[in-house]
Parts: C-alpha cells; sequence; structure tokens
C-alpha cells in the first residue's frame, strides 16, 4: 500500500512544539536577566501579577517594573522580531535562488542601510536629536531598499537566461559601489568612525516599544508573503525550467519573494544595525534537523531564528557588563561552533 | 484525432536561427521522436512546446492553441522531461512525484488528498511505492529516471515530452525506461515527442522519425525511410552501415574509418 501522506507529518509536530516551547523558554530568560532591576525569579511572578484576574504579591517595586517592562521586554521582543526575520529572509533567499551560501544580505540590503546610517552620522548626528522622526532608521531602511531595487533593475535588465546569476552579481557590485562611497565618507569625517562601526556590528540596546510598533507591520507582511510562497520555493527546488515547465512563473514567485524579504530585512536592519550570521545559521540548522522542504523551514526559521537571537542577545548585555557586547559578535562566536557542531553530526548520521 | 499540431514554429537566441518554421501534426498515441546532430534544434522544438523558449508560431493540443500566457494551462497539458533533470538530492520521492501536481494546485493553496492519491498510483504502477520516503540522493541513476517519468505522469497531461531520456542511463536501463514510455502510450494513449541520440533504439519505439539539421527539417519518415546511409552521412557527416533484421528492426552501425 502507497503511502497517501507527505514526508513524516507526524514528526512536523514535534518540532513545531520544539520550537515554539524553546522560543517561550528564550523570551522568559530575556526578561530574567540583566544588569541591573529586580531579582530573576520575581519577574515572572510580576508578569503573571499583571494578567486580568491573578494577584501575586511578587514584591517588585515600580521602578524595577519599569526596567522590565521598558527595557528588557521591548529589547526582547525586538530580538524575537529581528532573529526571525533575518532566518525566513535568509532561508527564502536561498530557496529562489537555490544558493545554500546567499543570505539576506546579499542583494545589497547591508550596503545600502549602511551608506545610509554612515549619511546620518556624518551629517552630525547631534543635530538630529529633536527631529520629529528620528532619521537614522529611515536612511537605514532607504538605503537598503534603494540598493535592492538597483540591483534588481540592473541584474534583470541585462540578464535573460542566466538571470540569477547576473542579479547576484549586480548584488555585488551594488555592494561595492556603496561601500566605496561609504567608506569615503567616513576618510572624511573620521569622528564619526566609531559610532558607525558599533551601527554595523548590530545593537539591541536602545531598543523600545516605539522601535517593535515600527518594525512589526513590515515583518508581519513580509513573513505573510513569504509564508503563502513556501510550496512554491519547493517547486523551484527543481531549477527554473523545470519550474517553468510545471506551471509556475518563475520570475514573478522570484520577484515577489525577493521582494518582501528585502523589505522585511531593510525594516529590521533600520532598528538593529547588521547582524550577520542568522540568516545563514538558523535555515541551515532547520534543514539539518528537520529536512529541507520549505513547508516546514520557513515556519521553523520564524521560531529557531527569534529563540537564537533572543538567547545571543543574553550574553550581550551581560559578558562585557556595564558596556554592551555587540550582538553580531555574539551570533557569531557561539552560532558558529555549535553550526560546525551540526553539520558533524548530522552529516554523518545520514 | 489531431493531438499536438506546430503552426510555423520558429524560435531563436538573440537573432540566431535555432529552429526554422517547424510543422507537423502528432495524432493521439503516436510517438514523434526527433534526430538530427548537436544543435540541429530538436531541444529547441520541444523546449518551444514546453513554454521555456519563446517562439513564434502556434502550437496546438487537441486543435486548442496553446495560450501564451497560461503556465498552469500548458503544464495540465504538457509534461516536460528534461535533458538533465536537477535532482534536489534531500527531497524524498514522494514529494518529488508530487511537484508533478503544480498545474492542479492553486497558487497559495496546497495539495488535495486526490492530489496525493494520484502520485500514490503513479508510483504503484511504475514500482516506486517502496521507494516513497526514500530521499533521492540515496537512488541510482536508473531509479532516478523513472521517477522523473513518474514525475511527468502525475501532471496527467497528454502529451509527454523526452529531451534524450535515456542519454545517462546503461544499456539495461535505456530499455527499461523506452519500454515504459512504450506500455504507457499504449495504456493512456499518451502522445510522445522524444529528442535521442540512439538511432538504433529511436527506429524501435518511434511511429515516425524526423531528421532535423540546423533548424530545418530534412528528411521524414519511418525508420526505413530515414535511417539510410547517404542521408545519414550527409547531415550527420558519419560513415555508418544500415542493417535491417527480419523483424522490421533498422540498426545503424557507425564505421571504423582509420586501417586496423
Amino acid at each position: 500500500m502507497t503511502p497517501t501522506t507527505s514526508l513524516d507529518t507526524g514528526r512536523n509536530r514535534y518540532w513545531f512544539v520544539f520550537g515554539g516551547v524553546l522560543l517561550l523558554v528564550a523570551m522568559i530568560v530575556g526578561t530574567m536577566i540583566g544588569p541591573a532591576g529586580p531579582t530573576w525569579w520575581r519577574i515572572p511572578l510580576e508578569f503573571l501579577n499583571r494578567l486580568p484576574f491573578i494577584r501575586i504579591d511578587s514584591g517588585v517595586s515600580e521602578q524595577d517594573w519599569n526596567i522590565v517592562w521598558l527595557i528588557r521586554t521591548p529589547r526582547v521582543v525586538l530580538a524575537a522580531i529581528v532573529g526571525s526575520m533575518l532566518s525566513i529572509s535568509g532561508a527564502s533567499y536561498q530557496g529562489v535562488f537555490r544558493n545554500p551560501l546567499v543570505d539576506p544580505y546579499l542583494l545589497g540590503v547591508a550596503a545600502g542601510a549602511g551608506l545610509g546610517a554612515t549619511l546620518v552620522f556624518a551629517f552630525q548626528r547631534g543635530a538630529t536629536e529633536n527631529w520629529i522622526v528620528d532619521p537614522l532608521p529611515l536612511a537605514a531602511f532607504v538605503g537598503a531598499l534603494v540598493a535592492v531595487l538597483v540591483t534588481y533593475v540592473v541584474g534583470t535588465a541585462f540578464g535573460t537566461t542566466q538571470s540569477t546569476t547576473t542579479l547576484i552579481l549586480a548584488g555585488v557590485a551594488v555592494t561595492s559601489l556603496a561601500t566605496s562611497i561609504q567608506a569615503f565618507i567616513l576618510q572624511r569625517n573620521t569622528d564619526v568612525v566609531r559610532q558607525v562601526y558599533s551601527w554595523i556590528l548590530g545593537r539591541l540596546s536602545s531598543a523600545t516599544w516605539g522601535d517593535v510598533r515600527l518594525v512589526l507591520p513590515y515583518v508581519l507582511l513580509s513573513t505573510g508573503v513569504l509564508f503563502m510562497h513556501r510550496r512554491l520555493l519547493d517547486v523551484l527546488r527543481v531549477g527554473d525550467d523545470e519550474a517553468s515547465a510545471l506551471g509556475i512563473n518563475v520570475r514573478r514567485v522570484r520577484l515577489i519573494v525577493v521582494l518582501a524579504a528585502t523589505l522585511g530585512t531593510s525594516a529590521v536592519v533600520a532598528v538593529s544595525g547588521l547582524i550577520g550570521f542568522v540568516g545563514i545559521i538558523v535555515p541551515h540548522a532547520v534543514r539539518l534537523l528537520a529536512g529541507a522542504s520549505y513547508r516546514k523551514v520557513l515556519p521553523l526559521s520564524v521560531l529557531l531564528g527569534a529563540a537564537f537571537l533572543v538567547f545571543a542577545d543574553i550574553p550581550s548585555r551581560v559578558l562585557a557588563n556595564p558596556a554592551e557586547t555587540p550582538i553580531g559578535v555574539v551570533t557569531a562566536f557561539f552560532g558558529a561552533p555549535f553550526f560546525l557542531y551540526l553539520l558533524r553530526t548530522r552529516n554523518t548520521s545520514t | 484525432m489531431t493531438a499536438l499540431g506546430f503552426c510555423d514554429v520558429q524560435v531563436s537566441y538573440n537573432g540566431i536561427e535555432a529552429v526554422q518554421s517547424f510543422n507537423d501534426l502528432l495524432h493521439s498515441g503516436e510517438w514523434l521522436c526527433l534526430i538530427g546532430p548537436n544543435g540541429a534544434g530538436k531541444s529547441s522544438v520541444l523546449r518551444a512546446a514546453a513554454g521555456l523558449v519563446p517562439y513564434s508560431g502556434s502550437i496546438a493540443i487537441d486543435q486548442k492553441e496553446i495560450p501564451a500566457t497560461s503556465a498552469r494551462w500548458r503544464a495540465q497539458h504538457i509534461a516536460y522531461v528534461p535533458q538533465s533533470p536537477l535532482i534536489p538530492l534531500d527531497m524524498n520521492v514522494f514529494d518529488y512525484v508530487l511537484l508533478g501536481r503544480n498545474p492542479y494546485v492553486g497558487h497559495f493553496s496546497w495539495e488535495s488528498k486526490h492530489d496525493k492519491e494520484v502520485v500514490g498510483d503513479v508510483l504503484d504502477r511504475l514500482d516506486l511505492a517502496t521507494f516513497a520516503r526514500r530521499s533521492l540522493g540515496t537512488l541510482s541513476g536508473g531509479e532516478v529516471q523513472r521517477l522523473v517519468i513518474a514525475r511527468a505522469l502525475a501532471q496527467e497531461a497528454p502529451v509527454l515530452l523526452l529531451d534524450e531520456p535515456t542519454s545517462a542511463l546503461d544499456i539495461g536501463h535505456q530499455q527499461q525506461a523506452l519500454e515504459l514510455v512504450d506500455k504507457l502510450r499504449r495504456e493512456q494513449g499518451l502522445t510522445v515527442v522524444s529528442a535521442m541520440h540512439d538511432l538504433t533504439l529511436a527506429g524501435m519505439y518511434a511511429d515516425r522519425l524526423v531528421l532535423m539539421h540546423q533548424g530545418a527539417r530534412v528528411a521524414e519518415g519511418s525508420a526505413k525511410e530515414v535511417l539510410q546511409p547517404n542521408i545519414l552521412s550527409e547531415f550527420y557527416g558519419v560513415s555508418a552501415r544500415v542493417h535491417h533484421e527480419d523483424d522490421g528492426t533498422v540498426v545503424v552501425i557507425p564505421q571504423r574509418i582509420s586501417t586496423r
């Protein structure tokens, strides 16, 4: 009797539960640890106390609660959002380009955002403090989108059959161009090098609920669109030609996926800077653990990517206390050995 | 009844003409084999029919012209097996064949129970059921070839295009694959167009051969009519003997030119 079910439906659920529990644990632990604030075990009690119909005397003062609710919690939530967005974008990019080494910064997002941010820093950051809209995330967001747009227009104008190669090369060219302009500006404004460098390494330290509100609409839209394409990403795994012969408009699917992933990535980069490694390591870890079908890879990347960045953010606040260790440093430092371990154990067993 | 019709189909790449005005009419259940030297335009004819290259002229199925814009409609009517399919090694057999149901699944919806039943049925018919949960990376070349044909069958399209279906297989698996296609077209009335390099096999399985050269049709007919030493010498530049078996099989044997 031929099975009429798709691959391991049962084991799927197991992984989703695992991812969900991991994220929940990460977020709870994330709110409990920090350089200042109330004793760690009181914090979950106070959260329960704040729920309707529940009264628990946690002994947390109003001032301590403010530290937890206004500083720590938005930081944890933002880490989860950024981690999930970078992971799902990375997975989607890898899908449409059929290239495992691709990350969400591929088509110029990083360089564009970096250039935008550098311009703001060089243009007297102090003078913009009283502006109604903080120009830093806006400039980074616009810079990222413009860079990818230029890449896409240039890449598809010349590419006919080999369109993904042309597109990736166009991304490389746009990245170099933006980086060189950024270097030129830094050369002439050496006083802001430190600020720019710390922005590039990524940071969640100044996260506020305002940041969360700022990125959430873009992230939800982008994630929703990418989720809708996860079956089509599986069809694309057999290549452009065969996917076309199976009735898919490959160019249109690729354009939509790239645009959606870029929109979400640009939004999170605008508030958190460039956090490397997440967009590559998380999708691959998911593939090694649960299989390569995008039906599983995308939702699991969201859960595990969020959990990963929330966990990575914890050492970044306490490691060099009272200073902040840039989160990009932590993700690579802890992520790389873990990933090597996964590669080694999984590849030998399959 | 005409199952597949080519009317003045032309294909060119960057201004270079690959296929000049290709015309043909295939009746339902017919197997047409395109032969010809490398670069003759065989693959281009198939790729045009599969919607992978732009073409002028028209291609019709059951006298209905293929709409240029609907990839889905085309995929419901034409299944295409490429020369060297891209095999995602970590995909499993069932999921791979399930891709063949894509033309029937809405863009943002999921395969129905019926789609999965069709796949299960195809796997049963091709003796692949025991492989259903294996990943493609663990299969042999012959099994993979059968699997790609299985995916094409899951499309339930009346027309099957095969581009060099056997070039990567050993002689035993070549026979198996071609026998399979032959059986399927007899059982289900599939109309088959294939491009092949092995002239003996081509003549053995196809109802009709079309010899192409530099984008043009230069000879057409049964194996006996097309596979003649002078024709082969003219268009392939090959020195070959042609041997006729008692059962009608035409065997093409290349000759050694240098002296031993």
